[in-house]
């Protein structure tokens, strides 16, 4: 189980004529991900890497039956892309890409209102179910099998988070990272809300930084509906206001969207917030024990 | 990207927002001849930094004469403003508006951004002009109204109406505030803004509306296709690290303590910074040198954290994911003999190939670079070397 992708998520790859994409596109498949097509205007009928490429998403997906999409054109035609995975009713795309304009973003959002498909990105690493499906670029050996779920608003933050999980013993379901822009699709609730339904979910780790307030609407969110213990950790404590922390969405602008506020947001809903990157993993597994699910949650 | 006062009026005018005659001068003699070429009564002297609070920090002033036109601008021009948006160090003035004054008989704010939650553009408005618009937010939120927009129909003209009256405007100038509210909006869309802000939009004594201060910041994932807006870049009024660093690809921020760190990925990078904060260090800089590894990178990165003579020591946080750990740290040994270490250097690495990164970290004859076990004892490692340096240097 897992969410939002499994063993039958079909993957078409936009832009799978890059150079990164054909690298990824291949890690994706060493992982066990049935990547069925890809998609380049101008290269459809040729195959890469045993990957078949169509000039249209849509006739891609009407040939292969794809279900989901992963995107890594360049910025400004990613938005486009979007558009395009959208309008050819996938249920799942995915945007690799980074520094897309906000505006297009805001777009974007507006023409996917309504509509079916998900999206989750842009500027974001990906999604991952473990021994199941690799949508994106997070390294897939890193991941075991298990019951924990992971939430990250930053790429190199999940494989971290992953990684001290995995060597502690502590397999996961799923780990997806929604990005580090201001408007995306995928946020914390949503997969918050597809955790919580996840029969083989036990407890969910939720990386925030600052920036916005998605991480407070969160911990609301925690607070009223979640069923499953939830893990909390928040970079950029020492962020100074104005000053953009590498990510388009990490900055404290007036006064608002402080690690602080975020940490008491989370404290005050009763979840735990690690102290210390290096402390994720601990933590999580001081909960689990608390919540005597560390057995049970104990797969690797 | 941020751009100065006379350059965002010059830009809003454009797009038809109401903003007064006014002229940048560069040095006491352009202040002068401008204030001539204006020929009214009363002019403004305005210092231009990219940072509010300038008139409380001296740097706008009200000249009713030649004679005082040019003792302000002797006065202003290459003085150091510290506001509150400046930091304790504050900005030097190099620039100056020079601008005709108006009778203001009230003052107001008006702005458009980005809403995350709602992923539009916001239009908010308050009759609280002329002040701190976050002090109004935090002691009365109800004076802060709000129209949220529609990107496939553009600012409506009700929802204009319905903010200019709830603003309290007089209805005699409600026409006027609906057509500046249009082409500020129309500017923020054309210029792909991430803000734009009116404070204050007065009100003149004979009833004209006015944008009299103008701030425009711009997405910088959009520039490219705006190089009318690149080009009004300032960079004296960057941090040449900062830039430095930005034409690597790097994301940099200057943070002031003695302890820098290198990191790949900006979440990581920021939560480097805090762990070193967490063990008692105090970090020079936020450094996300992204996925690329090259000798060359971060050579280059090294050189921009030891153009700061503050740091005393260097903690290198890298997780290997799809970049191999024995690549990276071939690199960082290439790269420290390249620069020449003077500091030292602590190096955690993890992820792909991990082993074989370490041996050569390990095996290096740099006997600056030092492998950490973990990311703790690497962050609690730096913080004891950076104090034990500065003991020395007391002692």
């Amino acid at each position: 189980m897992g969410i939002y992708v499994d063993k039958n998520t079909k993957v078409v790859v936009q832009g799978v004529t890059g150079k990164t994409a054909l690298f990824h596109t291949k890690q994706m498949r060493d992982y066990g991900t049935n990547v069925v097509a890809g998609v380049t205007p101008g290269k459809g009928g040729q195959v890469v890497d045993g990957v078949p490429v169509y000039n249209t998403l849509q006739e891609a997906v009407d040939t292969t039956g794809a279900t989901a999409s992963v995107i890594y054109v360049p910025a400004k035609f990613a938005a486009d892309a979007i558009l395009e995975a959208v309008d050819a009713k996938l249920d799942l795309v995915v945007c690799i890409t980074e520094h897309i304009p906000v505006l297009d973003m805001v777009k974007v959002r507006r023409y996917m209102e309504g509509k079916k498909t998900r999206l989750i990105g842009p500027n974001c690493p990906g999604i991952l179910t473990s021994d199941e499906c690799k949508i994106g670029i997070i390294p897939g050996y890193i991941h075991k099998k298990g019951h924990v779920g992971v939430i990250s608003r930053s790429g190199t933050l999940t494989y971290e988070a992953v990684y001290q999980l995995t060597t502690s013993g502590i397999g996961q379901t799923t780990a997806i990272g929604i990005g580090g822009d201001p408007i995306k699709g995928t946020d914390f609730i949503d997969a918050l809300e597809a955790f919580n339904q996840d029969p083989d979910t036990e407890a969910v780790m939720l990386i925030g930084e600052i920036g916005g307030t998605a991480e407070e609407e969160a911990a609301e969110w925690i607070h009223k509906n979640m069923k499953k213990p939830v893990v909390g950790f928040i970079s950029g404590r020492q962020a100074p206001p104005g000053k953009r922390m590498g990510h388009a969405g990490a900055i404290i602008s007036g006064g608002k969207g402080t690690a602080a506020d975020k940490i008491k947001a989370l404290n005050a809903a009763g979840i735990q917030v690690a102290d210390t990157v290096a402390h994720m993993g601990e933590t999580m597994i001081k909960v689990l024990k608390e919540n005597g699910i560390y057995d049970k949650c104990k797969t690797c | 990207m941020n751009i100065h006062e006379y350059q965002g009026k010059s830009i809003l005018k454009s797009y038809g927002v109401v903003v007064p005659n006014g002229k940048a001068a560069f040095s006491v003699e352009e202040a002068v001849a401008a204030a001539k070429e204006l020929g009214t009564k009363v002019c403004v002297v305005k210092a231009q930094i990219h940072a509010g609070g300038r008139g409380k920090a001296g740097g706008v002033k009200v000249a009713k004469s030649i004679e005082e036109v040019k003792a302000y601008a002797s006065e202003i021009l290459g003085k150091t403003l510290v506001t509150h948006q400046t930091g304790p160090a504050g900005k030097v003035v190099n620039r100056l508006l020079i601008e005709e004054g108006c009778d203001i008989k009230k003052e107001y704010y008006l702005s458009f951004v980005i809403d995350r939650n709602t992923a539009r553009v916001v239009m908010m408005g308050s009759e609280e002009g002329g002040m701190d618009i976050e002090a109004v937010a935090d002691t009365m939120p109800e004076k802060i109204i709000k129209e949220y927009i529609d990107p496939l129909v553009g600012l409506a003209s009700f929802q204009a109406k319905r903010m200019a009256f709830k603003m309290n405007f007089a209805p005699a100038v409600v026409g006027q505030v609906e057509k500046l509210m249009g082409a500020l909006y129309k500017a923020f869309m054309a210029k792909d803004c991430s803000l734009a802000e009116i404070n204050p939009l007065v009100v003149t004594n004979d009833d004209k509306v006015i944008a009299l201060d103008a701030k425009l910041n711009f997405d910088d994932s959009a520039l490219y296709r705006h190089p009318d807006v690149a080009e009004l870049r300032d960079e004296s009024e960057e941090d040449p690290k900062e830039h430095d660093a930005a034409k690597e690809g790097f994301s940099y921020v200057t943070l002031g303590g003695n302890v820098a760190c290198m990191v790949n990925g900006a979440g990581l990078a920021m939560a480097t910074v805090d762990i070193i904060k967490h063990y008692g260090g105090e970090p020079a800089n936020f450094l996300d040198v992204g996925g690329d590894s090259s000798v060359e990178k971060i050579a280059k990165a090294f050189k921009i954290m030891l153009s700061d003579d503050q740091v005393k020591g260097i903690f290198v946080n890298i997780f290997g994911g799809i970049n191999k750990c024995d690549v990276i740290a071939g690199g960082v040994v290439e790269a420290a003999k390249i620069v020449g270490l003077t500091v030292p250097v602590v190096v955690r690495l993890e992820g792909t190939n991990v082993k074989e990164g370490r041996e050569i970290l390990r095996t290096a004859d740099v006997p600056e670079v030092i492998l950490a076990e973990s990311m703790e004892k690497g962050a609690q490692k730096i913080v004891e070397l950076v104090a034990k340096q500065n003991a020395k240097l007391i002692g």
